[in-house]
């Protein structure tokens, strides 16, 4: 026998393609990435209808476990000085732009943008996350006073963040959209729980890694990928949830925003209703500049009183 | 500490003249209600008889909303900023000059001491629309709009309800704010506190305000249901309790009309060792004996430092005894009559039950009228977190004792509520009070002060307390509206 008869194949000199690493998409809660409690996961495609990932599919549990993550992280965050929420929030900036690419295959294979068409919706979003991060320490500058009361008492009144927030995401906008509504819940010191867009979740995944590498503390932002019908109900009824952002209702299968806000009213939380007129909802066009609107609707207004004397 | 006798000093009553019926106010007119249900309106010190009232129907308040919308639409909606705030002017003047008649009236409406109205209640009322009058056509000044957007819009037609404690200073705070902006209004009076804004009515004749501008329909629970369900109706601004202000909510949820809501209360008065203890007795009684503790921010939950415990409450004690209950017509009355026959209920059930879950009670001796309603000022001490008067509002003269030992310890047993209103917090150290302000949960929060309300200074509620602000700068935004946010 000749020896060459039991050689293996000759190696090809010319290299294969690598075989590349895929991500798994799991939830974001507490700085953590858990899948699901539920076990259940669901097929993200392109806009053609080819296979991304199997998203984690958010339940009841985790969107409690959320809140739980929310409510422990906002001590901490509403303390920290607005000047480090600032940086923390710019160094957020920094992470994104670090991945650029990333996001833009990513914008691109969900919302079906060309190249360079998803190359300007993710600056766009990360310019947007610079506008929002500088606002930290000028809102109790812009939204704040120093009332002249009648009498001899100083009095002041400064805005300070809600607490916990539940927002749906925008459902067609994967990024902008979505970095629209969790900047300006953030930046004044809410934490949130936010319910991506069901089928573009992945740029969603994508910024908790982003958010959990720019020293944002666990649970100020917590993400879940799924069904906004399935979860929205049991954040708006929950009784640790300080205001709901109903933004992403417009198009999300099976929301009923009007039911969700009625939902809400039990604990008197603060709704920001979607964007539309009567019972429609509609996506915001994302591309316009923003204004203080969205921050103002995740503050309180504390006012002080002390007397003034000798 | 003998308590010093006072001879009588009744203000006199013949200063207001109280009609024997009323009808609605619609389109600058008093016109006759559409049905024919009236209700009858009496003084609480006295169970007298002072008028009866129309109470508005289903089609009365359509009535009115169609008259405000008829306003919007024309005079009102078309007027410049200065003639409105020309219009705010005179209604301040006009409240100035009939100052007595509005003390006088609401004293006797209300049951409050006549000290309170004459010397709170209605110069505030005026201080409202004199400060609110100067932002009319200052509107692009408030930063309610980015630089360059021009002027904020009116909403529209306001549809505003306002509760029995303060009937023509709610009244102000909601009426002013809504003209300044360029609404127009439609606004229900409480059932049992009618009459000042009946009588307000007849300012607004005064001041020549434009028909529809201002209506007023009266009546109670249903008729403020159809105002919040009426369709024509962009804004509700509602003061009240919880459970009307969540049903608000829930009647709105899904629609586009907005609201702002404030809503009750239970605020802790939190007094720590190092503070000037008989400055603290009379913040303490300000806090929950003004206005029969008929206050929605009334510091019901007294929160003391373990330390001075026994020295606060024998002073506090002390201080009760020389608290003048009775005839609120009187000039030296302090504590007046509970509003209505349903609230004396509910504060004595509320006491009951305090006293069941194992609370003591106590009253300074007093000797009450034998008509009317009437309540003593009451402590009760050995109050847990769990118990119900330690949870619950009261709306009385009620006060829960409660104790505490650390900052960290004061301050998340004043956060344990569901409420988020208001504060109070006594100490000698500022930093202290910066930091308790920082850490309390409230809307407004009072340092070595309490119960203090200034047309400039904005004042609403944290969590279930409610949403908006009325005063001062903030107090516009619910008023104005800029289109979809972005």
């Amino acid at each position: 026998m000749s020896p060459t008869a039991t050689r293996p194949p000759a190696r090809s000199t010319a290299p294969s393609p690598r075989l590349d690493v895929r991500k798994t998409y799991k939830l974001y809660i507490g700085g953590a990435f858990p899948r699901s409690e539920s076990g259940r996961s669901y097929v993200v495609t392109d806009t053609k209808g080819r296979f991304l990932a199997n998203a984690a599919q958010a339940s009841r549990k985790d969107a409690r476990d959320a809140v739980s993550a929310a409510r422990a992280a906002f001590p901490g965050w509403s303390g920290t000085t607005a000047y480090n929420r600032g940086q923390v929030l710019y160094r957020v900036a920094e992470v994104m732009e670090g991945r650029f690419d990333q996001f833009v295959a990513e914008v691109s294979a969900a919302e079906g943008l060309t190249a360079a068409r998803a190359r300007a919706t993710v600056a766009a979003a990360i310019d947007r996350w610079v506008w929002y991060a500088g606002w930290s320490d000028k809102l109790a500058q812009v939204l704040g006073n120093l009332n002249p009361v009648a009498g001899p008492y100083f009095d002041i009144s400064a805005p300070e963040p809600t607490g916990v927030a539940a927002a749906l995401a925008p459902q067609s906008s994967s990024l902008l959209g979505l970095v629209s509504v969790v900047a300006p819940i953030v930046v004044s010191g809410n934490t949130c729980v936010v319910v991506t867009s069901a089928t573009r979740p992945l740029p969603a995944v994508t910024l908790a890694e982003a958010l959990t590498t720019s020293d944002v503390p666990g649970g100020v932002v917590n993400v879940l990928t799924g069904r906004a019908a399935e979860v929205a109900p049991w954040l708006a009824s929950h009784r640790d949830v300080n205001a709901l952002d109903l933004t992403g209702a417009a198009d999300a299968e099976g929301v009923a925003w009007g039911d969700l806000e009625a939902a809400a009213a039990d604990t008197v939380k603060r709704v920001l209703r979607p964007a539309g007129t009567g019972t429609t909802a509609v996506e915001p066009d994302w591309t316009v500049t923003p204004d203080l609107r969205r921050i103002r609707a995740f503050l309180e207004t504390k006012t002080v009183w002390h007397p003034k004397g000798r | 500490m003998p308590l010093f006798e006072y001879a009588p000093a009744p203000e006199s009553r013949s200063v207001v003249d109280i009609h024997s019926s009323y009808g609605l106010y619609i389109g600058g007119e008093f016109v006759d209600s559409a049905g024919d249900t009236s209700f009858k309106t009496i003084s609480p010190a006295t169970e007298e008889v002072l008028a009866d009232v129309a109470e508005a129907t289903v089609g009365d308040v359509d009535h009115a909303v169609k008259a405000a919308r008829q306003a919007y639409r024309g005079p009102w909606g078309r007027m410049s900023g200065a003639d409105r705030g020309k219009y705010l002017f005179r209604i301040a003047r006009i409240l100035q000059e009939r100052a007595r008649e509005f003390a006088v009236l609401e004293t006797l409406d209300n049951g409050k001491p006549i000290k309170e109205s004459r010397d709170v209640d209605v110069p505030l009322a005026a201080a409202h629309f004199f400060y609110h009058a100067g932002w009319a056509d200052k509107l692009e000044y408030a930063g309610l709009v980015p630089a360059g957007a021009g002027l904020p819009r009116p909403i529209g037609v306001v549809g505003q309800v306002i509760p029995w404690n303060f009937p023509i200073l709610m009244l102000a705070w909601k009426i002013a704010p809504a003209l300044a902006c360029g609404n127009t209004v439609v606004l229900k009076p409480a059932e049992t506190t009618p009459l000042s804004a009946l009588l307000f009515a007849e300012v607004c004749q005064q001041a020549d305000l434009p028909p529809g501008v201002v209506n007023i329909v009266t009546g109670a629970g249903d008729t403020g249901r159809a105002l919040v369900e009426h369709p024509d109706v962009d804004k509700i601004a509602f003061t009240g309790s919880t459970e009307v202000g969540k049903a608000i909510a829930r009647t709105i949820a899904g629609t586009r009309v907005r609201a702002t809501l404030e809503l009750g209360g239970k605020a802790a008065n939190i007094v720590f060792d190092d503070a000037p203890v008989d400055q603290a007795v009379e913040g303490i009684v300000n806090g929950i004996f003004f206005n029969q503790g008929h206050v929605c921010c009334a510091g019901s939950r007294l929160l003391v430092q373990e330390s001075v415990h026994d020295e606060v409450i024998r002073k506090l004690k002390r201080r009760l005894t020389t608290v003048r209950v009775g005839d609120p017509m009187d000039k030296n009355t302090d504590l007046g009559a509970i509003n209505s026959a349903a609230q004396l209920d509910r504060i004595r059930e509320m006491s009951g039950i305090a006293e069941e879950e194992g609370a003591e009670r106590w009253s300074p001796p007093c000797e009450l009228p034998s008509r009317g309603f009437w309540f003593p000022p009451t402590v009760f001490t050995g109050v847990a977190q769990t118990h119900r008067i330690a949870q619950e509002e009261v709306f009385g003269p009620v006060l829960s004792v409660l104790t505490f030992r650390t900052p960290q310890e004061a301050v998340a047993k004043a956060n344990n509520t569901p409420y988020g209103l208001s504060a109070g917090v006594w100490t000698d150290k500022g930093s202290r009070i910066l930091w308790m302000a920082d850490q309390l949960r409230a809307g407004v929060v009072w340092a070595n002060t309490f119960n203090k309300f200034d047309p400039t200074s904005p004042f609403g509620g944290y969590k279930e307390s409610g949403y908006g602000r009325e005063g001062g700068r903030h107090g516009l935004e619910p008023y104005v509206t800029l289109g979809d946010v972005q």
